[in-house]
């Protein structure tokens, strides 16, 4: 068996801890470690993704429990994406973290704990369990918790306390579903889950429908549906920019845990029939509709930014609500496209904000920008592809959702929807740069009130705002990829054979009979 | 024995979730906690509840308690506890930072600290 599966959550693991052991360290060398772990992550991640998109789907057992008794690992095309994608934006946040306005001196232990959330988020995505996923989510959770609060200040702790609380309600919840669940099924396992379900006698029927609701209701706290995502402007807009460029990719945690619950382990058993409709697609509508409005209101970029990630979120929910292949695929499509660009968008916003000085990202009128024109430059490809206009990867993506998403009746409301909050961006977006670009006032700003950015971060930057170009050149293999993924998640058998085949009859629990009461001893 | 188990655990969760609605920290701090237990109770249930089998495999038994939600209660146990540490650690950050245990962080009328 390989070893590779785990490495992508293993060498962030190991390189905090040696983060830990380091402490109290010039920060160059802590700044290495952490650049070498995430280095180190990202090419285990592209060999996974080379190995995936070869159709080979790889399971790591840990210790080498057979499933489903043991915790697995499991390696598709969906999960070695995500992975990839984790790695993709970890590097340009740590250049930011290291090479832009020294965010990771503000406060100790933040390459460490940086390095926890990528063996969280990578971890997220490969596991097979839901037990597992729950400790994932948790890893991540307490890792965002401390990069959220890193740097100090009266907002980031305001903002961090409610953070906090409302995950580990989440959690709470997370755990009544894992117990329900557990104790109807009798396992845990996504693939086990899916060969069960379809058999769950009627007297547990309603029981189990809870349970996956619960379930379904903590990852869609985690990607922010509508009545569920109102922290998220606030704690986006609140964190330091490294970490908000991190946290792009972390609403996708629930969303792809939602997406492959819903498809691989409730597939169309009888227990999950009608589980989402009609409400997840009104309310996906929803948030787009509120991420929109919320952009108007919006008094900083990284607000403004913020509610771009609350309208992805809404746009992809729709996306799985419609569960079938087409959808699928423009979602996976749309999901690269839409995290690389809202984590660029964020360095952006933290860029313009150290070349401003004490007004930072707030859109009132201020000095001219240092380097304007670059910047300038910048936003427009960042501002084009985030609202979806053509040439760039948004409009493909959009294009490709609008052709795909949409089951007949929910045609019109997904359309108009789409294509308003895509009109509603580009007004935002353009309001901002004449704010910021066009209308100075007074002179350049001093330069002691503001800092360069310095050439590690301009890399960063680049990095990023090459991102979009390059998802629309490469726009057929990202999408024949995406289109390969959504056909092997909702064949379902790859998966399920991968996992549970060839492990032997599974001894199940025979039920009890019920104990007739005894009277006191 | 059901009624008697379903019954605690929806009181503590009750009382928690009454708890965490409360606008102070400090009693959001305890909300949590007693939603902890309830949880703990309920994970350690859903392996049935069971008075005759075994804890361990032995000679000449058949059949034996569901170890699993023994080891699921110990891992939410920990993570419970560490996420309480940290919450508490938090609250007196932002008690320091903002001068109020008000989870909106503003001074408002009623419901302070005692």
């Amino acid at each position: 068996m390989s070893h590779l599966p785990i490495l992508p959550f293993l060498v962030p693991l190991l390189a905090a801890a040696l983060l830990m052991l380091l402490h109290g360290h010039p920060l160059a060398v802590q700044r290495s470690v952490s650049m070498g772990g995430t280095l180190a992550g990202l090419a285990a991640a592209l060999l996974l993704l080379h190995q995936a998109a070869g159709g080979v789907m790889s399971v790591y057992a840990l210790g080498n429990w057979p499933p489903p008794y043991g915790i697995v690992l499991v390696v598709d095309r969906l999960a070695a994406l995500m992975v990839l994608l984790v790695f993709l934006l970890a590097v340009p946040a740590l250049l930011m973290a290291a090479g832009g306005g020294s965010f990771d001196a503000r406060g100790r232990h933040f390459h460490t704990v940086f390095q926890l959330q990528l063996a969280g988020l990578a971890g997220a995505f490969l596991t097979g369990d839901i037990f597992n996923l729950f400790v994932c989510f948790e890893i991540l959770l307490l890792a965002s918790y401390a990069l959220l609060v890193h740097g100090g200040g009266a907002e980031r702790a305001r903002a961090g306390l409610s953070y906090v609380v409302l995950n580990l309600v989440g959690s709470t919840m997370f755990l009544v579903a894992i117990a329900i669940l557990y104790g109807t099924l009798g396992t845990l396992n996504i693939a086990d889950m899916a060969l069960l379900l379809p058999a769950v006698p009627a007297e547990d029927l309603p029981l189990v429908r809870t349970g996956l609701m619960l379930l379904m209701l903590v990852f869609l706290l985690k990607g922010a549906l509508m009545p569920l995502g109102f922290w998220l402007p606030h704690v986006y807009a609140a964190a330091t920019v490294p970490v908000a460029i991190l946290f792009a990719v972390m609403t996708k945690v629930g969303i792809v845990a939602l997406l492959r619950v819903s498809v691989v382990a409730l597939g169309d058993a009888g227990a999950a029939a009608r589980l989402f409709l009609p409400w997840l697609p009104l309310l996906a509508l929803g948030t787009i509709a509120l991420g929109t409005i919320g952009a108007f209101a919006a008094r900083r970029l990284a607000t403004v930014v913020a509610h771009l990630v609350v309208i992805s979120s809404g746009t992809l929910l729709f996306a799985i609500a419609m569960a079938d292949e087409a959808a699928t695929a423009a979602l996976l499509y749309y999901l690269p496209h839409t995290t690389l660009v809202t984590g660029g968008f964020f360095l952006l916003a933290g860029a313009i904000a150290l070349r401003r000085g004490a007004i930072a990202d707030h859109l009132v009128r201020g000095p001219v920008i240092a380097g304007r024109w670059a910047l300038g430059f910048a936003f427009l490809v960042m501002a084009v592809a985030a609202s979806g206009l053509p040439p760039l990867s948004g409009f493909i993506g959009k294009l490709m959702l609008l052709q795909g998403a949409a089951a007949p009746g929910w045609q019109a409301a997904w359309w108009t929807t789409l294509l308003v909050s895509g009109l509603g961006v580009a007004l935002v977006l353009a309001r901002v740069a004449s704010t910021l670009f066009w209308e100075p006032e007074g002179h350049q700003a001093s330069a002691v009130e503001t800092q360069r950015i310095g050439p590690v971060a301009s890399l960063a930057l680049i990095l990023l705002v090459a991102a979009s170009p390059v998802l629309t050149f490469a726009a057929a293999p990202v999408s024949a990829f995406a289109r390969a993924t959504a056909v092997e998640l909702h064949a379902r058998t790859p998966y399920l054979e991968a996992v549970v085949a060839g492990t032997g009859p599974v001894q199940r629990e025979t039920r009890p009979t019920p104990e007739p009461e005894r009277t006191a001893p | 024995m059901e009624t008697i188990v379903s019954l605690g655990v929806g009181l503590l969760m009750g009382a928690g979730a009454w708890l965490v609605l409360r606008p102070t920290s400090f009693s959001v701090v305890l909300g949590l906690t007693l939603m902890a237990y309830a949880i703990n109770f309920l994970i350690f249930v859903a392996g049935r509840i069971d008075r005759t089998s075994p804890p361990l495999t032995l000679k000449g038994t058949s059949g034996w308690a569901d170890p699993l939600p023994q080891a699921l209660v110990l891992t939410a146990i920990v993570i419970s506890f560490g996420m309480t540490a940290y919450l508490v650690a938090l609250a007196l950050r932002a008690l320091g930072d903002t001068g109020t245990d008000r989870i909106d962080g503003r001074a408002g009328d009623g419901d302070e600290r005692p």
